[in-house]
């Protein structure tokens, strides 16, 4: 029995499981849907993070009347205070960018932790865990980063961690149930009769196994955070007024939809274009990962809210 | 998706006991009840806590820089702030079960009458929403699935992965462009309601505001049905059906749809629960007196009982939701009510 389970041990151990996410990555930029998204992500990231290098003007400096249409010495017009369009654009983007990520980045970890931690150690923990899951899976994400910020106003570290709170739930579902399946697996009873600590476990044995729900989970958070940051700072609860922001520049200038619409229009598409990159490339790493029949089943229920 | 959670949380014997004694629908349904009215309570436990732990007392918070400490002592006695946090929250708690919400800090009208009518608003958008969004999504992935591969199908493909993407108010801004401000004139740009009118006699203004909130659930319901239908197309009892020469709009409207639709109702459960927060933005942008309005102006203006009360019964909305999908689900399919 022992021998059995050594032998398949050092089997299932043998392959290489660190590289499997560049395997898989390289694989999906390779297919049409991944290399869409790729590209698309791409371009706005660069606008994003280049933009403010070759802003024409100071994005905040007033230097016309409101909502003039485009004209050559100002390319897309004014906007609602009379700054140039054009420039608060380049400049409106990065900040949202590293928001999104680095609430992507904290809500992912905080629940795939949470995730592996039910599955491995269950009982109580596994209660606990999920029920305090349950109760923030009923505040809508939105709402609940309203709640946050209504008490200690619009903070941008608040506004992160209002979203990460806010994924880390949903991501903490669809991980417990991939790592329930992978605890029960021979080469982790291995090394738990090896006596390597329950933390070591998780970490080393149970956590590679989990790349592709990860990358998946990683792919709809970053759409979902763009989305959420982007709703936010239009609602009006982001970055403090005179600073560009492309959520806010949409709310700001709608009073204008019709003397100077691009004001509206270029921050959307910017975000549009975005959100369909990073959406379109999830997808394609679902495809390549769980495969292309049973996707549109699997993503669905996972985008809904991970279900098992 | 509720099963394993609380079938952990319940042990296995008691599962063994319900199945044995009780009906199983009705079983489910009283163990989610149980379940959500405590969810309910934890979700009133966190917002109370919230509201009164995280930094910056509320009293200061809500009279901002220019309070004085007579104005702070005021109203703190106002808010019970000078009793112990379990009588505070008992306070609130009860007040809310009683139908009495306490007063708006910003100005002074009770939180009941402020959020009344708002609250039916805000219902008939999220009907009406989820009626279309469901109607169209079943369709359209009923269509795709029975073209498949064809061109169609290729277009719901695309576009919904381009609509699961977009947030809700580059959606609204799109069609507010569309058919208010620039292309087109049809229809308002805003959907303002006169005091004492309901947004059922001028349907007009809500047009936009539903077209929004539909573009953005039906792709979930599409792909759902899509993948449903599919599996149930290529079943073993659609192909019986064939052998025995039943028509192909008898195999469709009989065997297929109805064998499709009740995988799709959980995915349509959720797509409502959604709902629940998506109105924010939307009634925000078209200025639709709802709830989610409310709630991002008393966001603006700290009116601290209106964010609390909008906050829990949209969670409480959410957790019955859930419950009617769950049970509904069970009810739709006969295998899964014996299956946990």
């Amino acid at each position: 029995m022992t021998a059995e389970i050594r032998t398949s041990a050092e089997d299932v151990l043998a392959p290489k499981i660190r590289g499997q996410w560049r395997a898989i990555l390289s694989r999906v930029v390779r297919t049409k849907r991944g290399a869409t998204g790729l590209a698309l992500t791409a371009v706005v990231v660069l606008v994003a993070i280049v933009g403010p290098f070759f802003s024409p003007y100071s994005p905040t400096a007033l230097v016309a009347l409101p909502f003039q249409r485009p004209s050559a010495t100002y390319l897309l017009g004014t906007d609602a205070l009379g700054r140039d369009v054009l420039s608060r654009v380049l400049s409106g983007g990065w900040l949202l960018l590293c928001m999104a990520l680095a609430a992507t980045i904290l809500g992912v970890c905080i629940g795939a932790a949470a995730g592996i931690s039910a599955a491995y150690i269950k009982g109580r923990a596994d209660g606990l865990i999920m029920r305090s899951a349950d109760v923030l899976l009923a505040f809508p994400q939105l709402v609940f980063a309203l709640l946050l910020v209504s008490i200690a106003g619009p903070k941008l570290w608040l506004i992160v961690l209002a979203v990460a709170l806010g994924h880390a739930p949903q991501v903490a579902r669809v991980i417990r149930a991939a790592a329930l399946d992978v605890s029960e697996r021979p080469y982790v009873r291995a090394v738990e009769i090896q006596g390597v600590p329950r933390r070591k476990v998780m970490y080393s044995e149970i956590l590679p196994n989990l790349v592709t729900p990860l990358m998946v989970e990683a792919g709809l958070r970053m759409t979902y955070s763009i989305v959420v940051m982007a709703g936010l700072a239009f609602l009006g609860f982001g970055q403090a007024p005179p600073d560009p922001n492309w959520g806010i520049m949409i709310n700001e200038n709608r009073v204008g939809l019709q003397s100077n619409p691009w004001a509206v229009v270029v921050p959307a598409l910017l975000i549009s274009l975005l959100t369909i990159g990073t959406n379109t490339f999830t997808d394609a790493v679902a495809r390549v990962a769980i495969g292309v029949e049973r996707q549109p089943v699997e993503l669905t229920t996972v985008v809904a809210g991970g279900q098992e | 998706m509720e099963v394993l959670t609380s079938e952990l949380a319940a042990g296995p014997e008691p599962s063994i006991e319900i199945r044995s004694r009780k009906h199983p629908v009705l079983a489910l349904a009283s163990r989610r009840v149980m379940q959500g009215l405590v969810t309910v309570f934890l979700v009133s436990v966190v917002v109370f806590l919230a509201t009164e732990v995280l930094p910056g007392n509320a009293a200061y918070s809500i009279l901002g820089h220019s309070a004085t400490p007579e104005s702070i002592h005021k109203l703190e006695l106002q808010l019970h702030l000078d009793q112990g946090i379990v009588a505070q929250y008992w306070y609130w708690f009860s007040g809310i079960l009683r139908g009495d919400l306490g007063t708006s800090m910003s100005n002074g009208q009770s939180v009941t009458a402020l959020v009344s009518a708002r609250f039916l608003n805000s219902a008939v958008l999220v009907l009406l929403a989820g009626f279309f969004g469901t109607l169209v999504g079943v369709l359209a992935g009923a269509i795709a699935a029975l073209r498949r591969d064809r061109p169609f199908d290729h277009a719901l493909s695309i576009s919904s992965l381009a609509l699961t993407a977009l947030p809700e108010f580059v959606i609204a801004i799109g069609l507010v462009l569309l058919f208010a401000t620039n292309v087109f004139h049809w229809l308002p740009a805003i959907s303002l309601l006169p005091p004492g009118t309901t947004p059922l006699s001028r349907p007009h203004v809500l047009v936009l505001p539903v077209t929004t909130l539909v573009l953005v659930i039906f792709p979930y319901i599409a792909r759902m049905m899509r993948a449903a239908m599919i599996e149930a197309l290529e079943s073993d009892y659609v192909e019986m059906a064939r052998l025995q020469g039943i028509s192909a709009k008898r195999i469709l409207f009989f065997q297929a749809l109805p064998n499709s639709i009740a995988p799709t109702i959980q995915v349509i459960g959720l797509n409502f629960l959604y709902l629940a927060g998506g109105i924010v933005v939307v009634e925000y942008i078209f200025d639709y007196p709802g709830i989610g309005q409310a709630l991002v102006s008393a966001v603006n203006n700290r009116d601290i009982p209106v964010i609390q009360f909008i906050v829990v019964v949209l969670a409480a909305v959410y957790v019955v939701v859930n419950i009617v999908t769950d049970v509904v689900a069970l009810i739709g399919s006969p295998r899964r009510r014996y299956a946990q």
